[in-house]
């Protein structure tokens, strides 16, 4: 594996860039491994690095369909944060949150973790009583948390609008300053190239079509290319959980929606913060490259297609042109859509299954892509162990027949 | 944007409808017997299929009637529109057959 | 002329008679009406006209209209109101126009941020993720310098003062594209009866009609624009034919719903654009069938130095030529792959221009157009390839070799200099398929021409001419008609006849020649651009793929390849055409980049329309709003509703209105408007029935005359809605539900009767706005209510709590409710809302000797509080069961209803969950902050601190003389007396569990 850096990065435009090495290899599938990732997005390839890197268990492959970080982690609006309401997300989430901190020094690959903080929006007193009431409990787990007032605000974010007099004016907001974004691509590219240099097969273009289940226990997927024989399978296909489930004749409690997304044209930099708004249901940031990256709201059926309807769109920008009235001029330069796995409670589901050695990460709705290091590394420990981390215990699939949910979704109702 | 075959009004913007999740799931009428296992099934468990999907959906800036569908959720393609209480008249052997299509 | 040096003295479409000026960097500039801000500064002789994104390299025009990778620039309206990133190509000057370049610093000319192109070496595709990471700290730093020296254009530092304007439409055959195809096909479904929209991007129709000079290509014998007047008099005069300019389409979604935008000012000077005009509009559109003749794009050759100023797509200098009589430079060099730059080549010598050379990658140009060139005496080098480029700000020449027969390296031997102001370069044709891919098509690749087609279509549409690779004049047109009639036969229109393609005199053209990195001279490949716009080189691809991203959609991420505001539709196939060789495998095994929504940037506002602002959100108010807004009331949101919230008087506080008003609904009389409350009528044989399901408390019980107060749990258990429900009739109900929970719950009974029970004859109507409705609350009310009703006997056991009756209040029909939300004696007086403000002004009037005061929802949030009755939403939120909140009461052990069962989960039967309970802060006048934590020490531990509760409602009580909350705290209600402590930012507040009825917890006072 090249080292990067700044000097070899000078000693290879010396050799025009021609000494460089592959990132990862492209390895032919071998007939048996210890554990299997399917999915090759950035939670699998998290999940396989820390099988590698923490727990010693090296003969693992990483099965995707298509290309890595082609689903959701390369579609999403890449906001990290950790600000949520119950003990079991925050400890989650934060755990994330500190591993994102060190991550472009653990993978030696610039991920571009950007503190710039999250302001999540109140327009009225209603709002900022359960805003305030995640503020208290995230300071008291530890997490950065603090409410800004409406002055504050406009100041934290001057191109806001500013308008006293308009249908939802900003009345406040909380705000968690370690909390930003981070470059999507670049989390799968450096998870797999860790990962692969700790020996990790990463495996493209090869999907999963069926599961080996005998006596109850898992012993390998078929796959496009093949069977490929395992003592363990984690199953982290983001938004197509239920497929994956299917195959070993699981049913969850998951809908697939479409999830859309847009971007401007690249502008100097108007905005250095993240806001989020539940009321005028739009979130929006700047990237390095200058595009205002917008989210939207998901679509209400089920669908796979990767495709939202435009009204979704409309409505998004509607919210936008009203919050932020200088991007009113700008122009949508490209659209997308993902799909996503949206569980009852919106929190997901990281857990063992009925069925010995097959374990289930997913359900992360519109908020996955903040938790991928420590979705990745909790993930990899109950395979490891075969049981929860004290983090994920709260996450298994059983939740739903006890009751004991984790409902964020009232806390967080435009997750993500 | 869908254009969705309401069986009152005809075919109208996917925006004046919301989609009511799976159909035909039935209530139990027995739940006091049952394991809270098999009541979360009943709650929370879905069928989410990629391909031949039946939904229920509602007119809600329309007649207000609630309908079934039967969906493509790979291509989208609307396959049927049938009435509450009517069995969809796309089949499983058609759902096998958009499965395949959509997995190409 | 001597501001247009480029001017040619005859042709054109522009009107020479009128000269508009307008200026570029504060430069006054020149031309006439029909110019582009393209052409206009080519007329100038000005080809330098922005930087690029990442090296700051100095880029000219390369190609002729939207898809430009280089000129991208700022539109300066106002001081406030400038648009970045616009292509030159599209902007249609007019007097004023003011435009600056992008991305340099301190000047176009002279920029600064070039030394990132000087030590470019030092930024290969994707350095960033391998710097920039010590000290970890200093990223943020880092990452400052960065974004400001990348992103392009400035967004306005003012709001939009422009409207948008949206318009739903239908139409039988929509056609996309102004160009002979769209033309021929809008005929022809026009002919056909068909309604039809067509859609050219242009100010004016025609597309490369326009590009053919007087003398060019004839149409069935005439020349091309005579034919093209004819045909759009013949479409204006359909009536069932729209014809919209100015318009592209944008995007095309599933079902054959399409989004169009129309700029309808941008062109116009800013005096010119009258009020009663949208900026632009966007067309939402539903078409039976769509003919997509977008045509096709020209890319350029991938070759060193192929950047610089002054090198033009052949086509496009062609259009300059013909359409604007524009000379591209003095001696123009042509370098080709295929016959387009023989026709430029051949009119630019029809123009008086010098033709330096025809270069040619071909072994032997010898087609028709080739020959007429060599015929006029013009070197045609063929099987010869540039291998450099020179001139900082312009090209001043190029260096030509003999290519090898595999066009992988040159011959050995000399180069041939040639001196040259522009090179015409012509790689082949894109076609336009962005549409069809976004209908869901699979686009094809044809390996003769290095080009993707259109794939078999999904939706709805078919495909004609350029953009279907069909590149001549003849073939356009013959297929536009076919498409066009076919398209509206499709669509149902009867009328639908054979077409009749037109006869085009053109010449055939020889097979083009794919190659896709062109070789430099030996050993030395230079730097060849694949996308312009990012910046993006041969090498960075290649660095790529080496690194191991092999995936198309792995190397146009990491080197950001197709991703700039052009999305590639110039570069994308050559990105694809380098990678494929690269790695030695066909085109088609590298898969296609996928295309997204929308072809080119539309406007945020036009997309958000009339939705921001004004109708964001519709403001729902009751029909004695006026009234409360005349005597002093503020308002607060309640879903859309705005409610009273309190009524200041003679400059009080908010805090001082609230406490009189409370301290009056429990002394005297108080009055609020509770007409938002979501109202059901259910009606039907089966209501009782129906409500026992939905409500965790029994109504088929519940005797006509009275009221019960129930709750309704989703399926999971959990408190959903609360309200009071009066049976009026054996058959019939009235039902009060939240106001923000009105419509949703609605919605939710009726799913359950529609597709649950449709058994049930059940009839719910909403009739919210049907009611106004006044709470009158206080030990006065009835004396204020009694003498101004008449048919209702107040007596006490006559109209007991919980009980309605019908009469008349101040002479208008009303329904009085014995309910209470306060605990005080209290009735809530229903009349047709048109008579709401009348009756609240009567019961005013009645209750000004009684001290009777209005009171908003501030303090009637404090009354209930003080009565422990909780708040939907606020003591509740989607994790909570009535047993939880200790009304246990409320749920009926003898029957079914939603919910129950989950009710004996393993997690909802826990003793110790979050109940709802009362606290007293040991300081009484200390009221705690809503959404407080509270915990079990006085110290606030290190976290993670173990949080027991949190508080839900809190308030100053006048009542009382003290503060008081309500809270939910695990096992909260075995706590009772229990200390416990609201955790603030800088220390603990101590507090005392108690019950949550604070005030008359015996519940005497509500019968006066």
């Amino acid at each position: 594996m090249s080292r990067y850096s700044i000097f070899t990065l000078a000693r290879n435009a010396l050799t025009n860039h021609e000494n460089w090495t592959e990132a990862w290899r492209s390895p032919e599938p071998r007939p048996d491994y210890d554990v299997i990732i399917v999915g090759g997005g950035g939670h699998g390839l998290a999940t396989a690095y820390y099988l590698a890197a923490e727990h010693g268990i090296t003969n693992v492959a990483v099965v995707e369909k298509g290309w890595i970080g082609g689903g959701n982690t390369g579609r999403n609006t890449t906001i990290v944060r950790s600000n949520y309401l119950y003990d079991a997300s925050a400890g989650l989430y934060e755990h994330a949150l500190k591993l994102w901190e060190g991550l472009t020094q653990e993978l030696n690959f610039n991920v571009m973790f950007s503190q710039r903080g999250v302001m999540n929006l109140a327009h009225d007193h209603h709002e900022a009583r359960d805003l305030k009431r995640r503020v208290n409990a995230n300071r008291l787990n530890g997490i950065d948390s603090e409410w800004l007032d409406r002055q504050q605000v406009l100041d934290f974010c001057p191109i806001l609008n500013r308008d006293p007099a308009i249908r939802y004016p900003v009345y406040g907001a909380t705000l968690q300053r370690r909390a930003g974004t981070a470059r999507h691509d670049a989390v799968a590219w450096g998870y797999a190239r860790g990962a692969d240099a700790r020996g990790v097969d990463i495996i493209q273009n090869c999907e999963v079509t069926g599961l080996d289940i005998q006596g109850g226990r898992i012993t390998g997927v078929e796959t496009t290319r093949g069977r490929i024989g395992a003592k363990k399978v984690g199953v982290v296909v983001a938004g197509h959980a239920s497929v994956l489930a299917a195959m070993a004749g699981l049913r969850l409690p998951i809908d697939s929606h479409p999830l859309q997304a847009l971007v401007s044209e690249p502008i100097k930099p108007v905005m250095d913060t993240v806001v989020m708004s539940n009321a005028v249901h739009a979130y929006c940031s700047q990237s390095d490259k200058g595009e205002m990256v917008i989210g939207a709201g998901i679509d209400l059926y089920n669908s796979y297609s990767q495709r939202g309807s435009f009204d979704v769109i409309e409505e998004t920008l509607v919210a936008i042109c009203e919050m932020f009235p200088i991007l009113s001029r700008l122009s949508m330069m490209r659209q997308w859509g993902g799909v996503v796995d949206v569980c009852p409670d919106a929190s997901p589901i990281i857990s063992k299954t009925p069925i010995g050695g097959l374990y289930l990460n997913c359900g992360w709705g519109t908020g996955g892509f903040k938790a991928t290091p420590g979705s990745g590394h909790v993930f990899a420990h109950t395979i490891a162990r075969d049981e929860p981390h004290p983090i994920n215990a709260p996450f298994a699939l059983d939740r739903f027949a006890s009751g004991a949910l984790v409902a964020e979704h009232g806390a967080a109702a435009v997750a993500h | 944007m869908m254009l969705i075959e309401c069986p009152w009004c005809g075919p109208r913007d996917q925006s004046e409808f919301r989609c009511g999740g799976e159909a035909h799931i039935v209530r139990p009428t027995d739940s006091e017997g049952m394991s809270d296992a098999e009541w979360a099934d009943y709650v929370f468990m879905r069928k989410n299929p990629k391909g031949i999907h039946h939904e229920r959906w509602f007119h809600a800036h329309g007649c207000r009637r609630w309908f079934n569908m039967t969906r493509d959720t790979v291509s989208d393609r609307i396959l049927a529109v049938y009435k509450v209480g009517e069995t969809s008249p796309v089949g499983d052997g058609a759902a096998a057959e958009a499965g395949a299509e959509a997995s190409k | 002329m001597s501001g247009q040096p480029f001017r040619l003295d005859g042709g054109g479409r522009i009107d020479r008679s009128r000269t508009v000026r307008f200026t570029f960097d504060g430069a006054a500039c020149e031309g006439h009406p029909g110019d582009t801000l393209s052409s206009a500064l080519l007329a100038g002789g000005r080809h330098l006209i922005a930087r690029s994104f990442k090296y700051h390299r100095p880029r000219g025009i390369l190609a002729g209209g939207v898809e430009d990778p280089n000129a991208l620039v700022q539109v300066v309206t106002r001081a406030d109101l400038s648009e970045p990133n616009k292509r030159a190509g599209q902007v249609e000057i007019y007097n004023g126009l003011k435009v600056r370049s992008q991305n340099r610093w301190p000047s176009l000319d002279f920029d600064i941020g070039a030394w990132t192109d000087r030590l470019s070496a030092l930024f290969p595709a994707g350095f960033y993720y391998k710097t920039f990471k010590w000290p970890a700290a200093a990223w943020m730093t880092y990452e400052r310098i960065i974004r400001r020296s990348a992103g392009q254009g400035r967004a306005p530092t003012g709001p939009d003062p422009d409207r948008y304007e949206h318009r739903h439409a239908h139409c039988d055959v929509l056609v996309a594209g102004g160009g002979p195809a769209g033309i021929a096909a809008a005929l022809a479904a026009g002919r056909a009866g068909a309604r039809v929209i067509l859609a050219g991007e242009q100010g004016e129709l025609g597309g490369s009609l326009l590009d053919e000079p007087a003398d060019g290509r004839r149409i069935e014998g005439q020349p091309a624009a005579d034919w093209l007047a004819a045909a759009l008099a013949e479409l204006a005069a359909l009536d069932n034919v729209r014809v919209l300019a100015r318009t592209t389409v944008s995007a095309y979604y599933d079902h054959n719903f399409l989004v169009l935008l129309e700029r309808v000012t941008d062109h116009l000077a800013p005096a010119d654009r009258t009020a009663a005009l949208p900026r632009q509009r966007l067309w939402k559109l539903r078409a039976r069938r769509v003919v997509l003749a977008t045509g096709a794009v020209e890319r350029p050759l991938v070759f060193p130095d192929n950047d610089r100023p002054g090198i033009l797509l052949a086509g496009s200098m062609r259009r300059y030529l013909n359409r604007y009589a524009v000379a591209p430079g003095r001696r123009v060099a042509l370098f080709t792959s295929n016959d387009t730059a023989y026709r430029t080549a051949l009119d630019l010598i029809a123009a008086g221009v010098t033709v330096g050379a025809v270069v040619d990658t071909r072994p032997a140009p010898d087609g028709p157009l080739a020959r007429q060139v060599r015929d006029a005496g013009v070197a045609v080098m063929g099987g010869s390839t540039v291998v450099r480029t020179s001139g900082r700000r312009r090209i001043d020449g190029i260096e030509v070799m003999r290519l090898a027969a595999d066009g992988r390296s040159v011959e050995p031997g000399l180069s041939t200099q040639i001196g040259c102001d522009a090179l015409a370069v012509s790689g082949g044709w894109n076609p336009l398929i962005g549409l069809h891919a976004q209908a869901r098509g699979r686009p094809v690749y044809d390996p003769d021409t290095g080009a993707f087609l259109p794939g078999e279509p999904v939706a709805a549409e078919r495909s004609a001419g350029g953009c279907r690779g069909t590149l001549s004049l003849g073939g356009a047109l013959a297929e536009g008609f076919v498409a066009g009639a076919d398209a509206a036969r499709d669509a149902g229109c009867a009328g639908a006849v054979p077409p009749k393609p037109p006869i085009v005199a053109e010449e055939a053209e020889a097979p083009p020649r794919v190659l896709w990195r062109l070789p430099g001279r030996h050993g030395r490949p230079g730097r060849a651009f694949v996308d312009y716009q990012s910046d993006v080189t041969d090498k960075d691809l290649k660095l790529a793929l080496r690194e191991g991203y092999r995936s198309v959609e792995h190397v146009k991420r990491y080197t950001t390849a197709g991703m700039g505001v052009d999305q590639g539709k110039i570069g994308n196939v050559n990105v694809l055409g380098v990678v494929a060789d690269a790695l030695g495998v066909p085109v088609p095994e590298i898969g296609v980049t996928t295309f997204r929504q929308p072809y080119t940037p539309v406007t945020f506002g036009a997309i958000a329309g009339r939705g921001p602002g004004r109708f964001l959100d519709p403001v729902r108010t009751t029909p004695m709003h006026a009234w409360h807004a005349a005597n002093g009331a503020e308002f607060e949101n309640v879903g859309q509703w705005k409610r009273a919230w309190f009524y200041r008087r003679d400059g009080e506080s908010m805090a001082r209105a609230v406490n009189r008003e409370v301290a009056a609904a429990r002394a005297g009389a108080g009055i609020l408007d509770a007409s938002t409350l979501g109202k059901i009528d259910v009606r039907g044989p089966d209501a009782a029935t129906f409500l026992d399901r939905v409500y965790t408390n029994m109504f088929s019980t519940l005797k006509v005359g009275r009221a019960r107060y129930g709750f309704m749990l989703g399926e999971d258990g959990m408190v959903m809605d609360d309200g009071v429900t009066a049976r009026l009739a054996d058959d019939h109900f009235h039902m009060t539900t939240t106001t923000g929970g009105a419509a949703s719950v609605l919605t939710w009974l009726e799913s359950w009767l529609q597709t649950e029970w449709p058994e049930l004859k059940v009839y719910l109507t909403s009739v919210t706005e049907q009611w106004a409705v006044m709470s009158l609350c206080g030990p006065m009310s009835r004396q204020i209510l009694a003498p101004l009703t008449e048919g209702i006997d107040f007596d006490g056991d006559a109209f007991p709590f919980m009980s309605f009756r019908d009469g008349t209040v101040a002479g208008v029909p009303a329904r009085v409710f014995r309910i209470s939300f306060t605990g005080e004696l209290s009735y809530e007086v229903n009349v047709p809302a048109a008579y709401g403000l009348a009756v609240w002004q009567a019961l005013m009037a009645a209750g000004r000797p009684h001290g009777l005061t209005p009171y908003g929802t501030e303090a009637m949030h404090v009354l209930r509080a003080e009565k422990g009755f909780i708040i939907v939403g606020q003591e509740t939120d989607g994790t909570v069961t009535p047993i939880d909140l200790g009304m246990d009461w409320i749920v009926s052990k003898k029957k079914d209803f939603i919910g129950r069962r989950s009710l004996f989960r393993s997690d909802t039967v826990r003793t110790d969950r979050k109940q709802l309970v009362g606290l007293l802060t040991d300081e009484p006048g200390h009221v705690l902050e809503e959404g407080a934590q509270l915990i079990d020490e006085a110290t606030v531990p290190r976290p993670p601190v173990a949080m027991r509760g949190h508080v839900t409602s809190s308030y100053h009580s006048p009542n009382l003389g003290r503060s008081i909350a309500l809270a939910l705290v695990e096992d909260g209600r075995a706590r009772m007396g229990g200390r416990i402590y609201a955790a603030l930012a800088d220390r603990t507040v101590p507090a005392t569990i108690v019950s949550p009825v604070f005030y008359d917890p015996e519940g005497k006072r509500q019968d006066g």
